[in-house]
């Protein structure tokens, strides 16, 4: 059994027990308990979504420090194409490259070429499989949670690939060793603007290992990076990535790609929720390809990222333009095999009442009854997002009818009115006759 | 607790003519309520496509109509009835890519014919029954 490490976790002393994340959470995965927040561990599908809403900033996502890269001689840093969308325009990629170099990695291999890469390869297991359609991008770690948690049905329709972090990585490695590197002090580190990132390099889905050595989240290091970038008066030539690949970073720029396709690209957890719901339902039958990205506006809208998501996205849409046909990478690795997924992705069955379906239609049936004798109000004053969350949390025995404040009250009336109907009855040796 | 002294739960929606807005909430619903119980994916799946073509056809075809889903632990029975106006020539229904709806509703990406079809090809049984004025009444088991 896997142990469910997540990143997204909470910060107790700043939590104030507050009802803003259990009601924007996707997979109902926060309760309140004795005043603070609780993950439901199996449930969180990192998307961040209760990192953006907490007014306190009591969730954060556990990434590695930057200090983590000293323990590699040849620490090499694998930017995410949005990184590449936090600064002005008035710095090039080619600064930000420079700056990464400054910071102490040895190399910078760019995701977005990993990303070209994978690109090709979608593109050319699109035309030789016979694969159940929609097809569904894998790129995105927390849709693909998404898919293991709520929609199990829909697991084979995504795409085998690997994702472009782990292509880059994975490639990055390949070079050094070959060029003579000793493996074991070569290190990569995804500079991630996704929490759900760290989450699948600790916990891979589709593979047995991933190649990442650590995850540093762009806000970690955003102002450091920024005051190297700032003294460098000419950046040297350093990117390799062409606008096919940079465009990854904003919903919309890997169907771009995908040639001959009709495809969608939705992003935004509860978009994305919605347009997954009708593919179960086998509404969306004309879509062959479905991009599906967890934060609004793509990656460029990660929790981790520090830019506002809607400039991060017209500047990556300007990059992505500006440079289409360079291409250079792809010749270099004719061989996209290599980057299919080898183990079978796994639905995450915690959604269901009971294993077995007997006993979880008794407890759907209490459940039903519960919810009919609460008010519907969904205040989310019990620790529980909905009514129907609560009620089903009192059928699994995580919480009981009277957490309900208007059901405790209920109680308290009826107690106070038995108390005042026993307080006037007298024995009868002393009861007095009425007038 | 044995399987057969089980009583089946049963869902019943009324689909309301023309109702484009809510057309899909029945079967989502039901689909929902399946993964709840735990039931196999696989299982799922047949059962959203199912009662999802059968709401649109309630919704384009029909005059309005009740879908109702009767599950117990091993199986699904889904009966979906309507009070017309009929299907004339049910043969001619069931083939594939047959469709008798008006432009209006193929220029928004439904009637391509396949509703009956695909309930038929999702379910273990199909039987439909159809009198001209009287309605159509669709049950389908599916296990």
């Amino acid at each position: 059994m896997d142990s469910y490490f997540h990143s997204v976790t909470l910060d107790e002393e700043l939590c104030r027990g507050c009802t803003n994340c259990i009601k924007h959470c996707p997979t109902e995965a926060i309760r309140v308990r004795d005043g603070k927040a609780k993950i439901i561990d199996e449930r969180c599908i990192d998307c961040g979504e209760c990192i953006r809403i907490c007014p306190y900033h009591a969730k954060l996502a556990i990434t590695d420090p930057l200090e983590k890269i000293k323990g590699y001689e040849y620490p090499i840093a694998l930017p995410a194409p949005s990184l590449y969308s936090q600064f002005g325009t008035k710095f090039t990629v080619n600064h930000i490259i420079a700056g990464l170099l400054e910071l102490g990695f040895y190399k910078v291999w760019e995701v977005a070429l990993g990303a070209e890469l994978v690109t090709r390869a979608v593109n050319d297991f699109l035309s030789n499989k016979d694969f159940p359609r929609p097809v569904i991008s894998s790129a995105c770690p927390a849709v693909v949670k998404l898919i293991q948690v709520k929609f199990p049905e829909l697991i084979n329709n995504i795409v085998p690939i690997k994702s472009p972090m782990e292509t880059a990585a994975k490639i990055a490695k390949e070079e050094m060793s070959k060029a003579g590197y000793p493996s074991e002090k070569v290190g990569v580190f995804f500079i991630s603007p996704c929490a759900a990132k760290v989450t699948g390099v600790k916990n891979p889905v589709g593979m047995k290992n991933s190649a990442v050595d650590g995850v540093i989240g762009i806000s970690e290091i955003y102002g450091l990076l920024l005051s190297k970038i700032k003294d460098i008066k000419k950046a040297p030539d350093l990117q390799k990535s062409s606008g096919a690949g940079v465009g990854w970073a904003i919903s919309g720029g890997e169907s771009r790609f995908i040639s001959g396709l009709r495809y969608l690209a939705v992003d935004g957890v509860e978009n994305v929720t919605k347009v997954l719901e009708e593919v179960v339902m086998g509404k969306l039958k004309e879509v062959d390809f479905i991009e599906a990205l967890s934060c609004v506006g793509g990656c460029v809208g990660g929790p981790l990222t520090v830019e506002n998501p809607f400039m991060a996205k017209a500047r990556i849409d300007w990059l992505a333009r500006n440079k289409v046909d360079k291409q250079q990478e792809l010749a270099k690795h004719p061989d996209w095999q290599e980057l299919m997924f080898t183990e079978k992705i796994k639905p995450i069955e915690v959604l269901k009442l009971d294993d077995n379906i007997a006993i979880a239609m008794q407890k759907m049936e209490n459940l039903e009854v519960i919810e009919k004798f609460l008010p519907g109000l969904d205040c989310g004053s019990c620790g529980a997002p909905t009514c129907r969350a609560l009620a089903e949390d009192i059928v699994r025995g995580q919480a009981d009818e009277v957490d309900c404040i208007f059901k405790l009250r209920e109680k308290v009336t009826e107690m106070a009115e038995g108390m005042l109907e026993i307080s006037q009855k007298m024995p009868p040796s002393i009861r007095k006759k009425d007038k | 607790m044995r399987d057969n002294i089980v009583k089946p739960m049963v869902m019943s929606y009324f689909v309301e003519k023309g109702n484009f807005t809510c057309a899909g909430e029945a079967s989502s619903k039901i689909k929902n309520k399946l993964m709840k119980l735990g039931f196999p994916s696989s299982l799922i799946r047949r059962v959203a496509i199912a009662t999802y073509e059968a709401e649109m056809n309630l919704v384009i075809h029909s005059w309005g109509g009740v879908i109702k889903a009767e599950i117990k632990p091993d199986v699904v029975c889904i009966s979906i009835t309507d009070t017309g106006p009929g299907i004339p020539n049910i043969d001619k229904a069931m083939q594939e890519g047959y469709s008798t709806a008006p432009e209006s509703i193929r220029e928004m990406g439904f009637g391509a014919g396949m509703g009956l079809p695909n309930m038929r090809n999702c379910a273990d049984t199909f039987n439909i029954e159809s009198q001209k004025g009287k309605g159509t009444t669709i049950k389908m088991i599916i296990r």
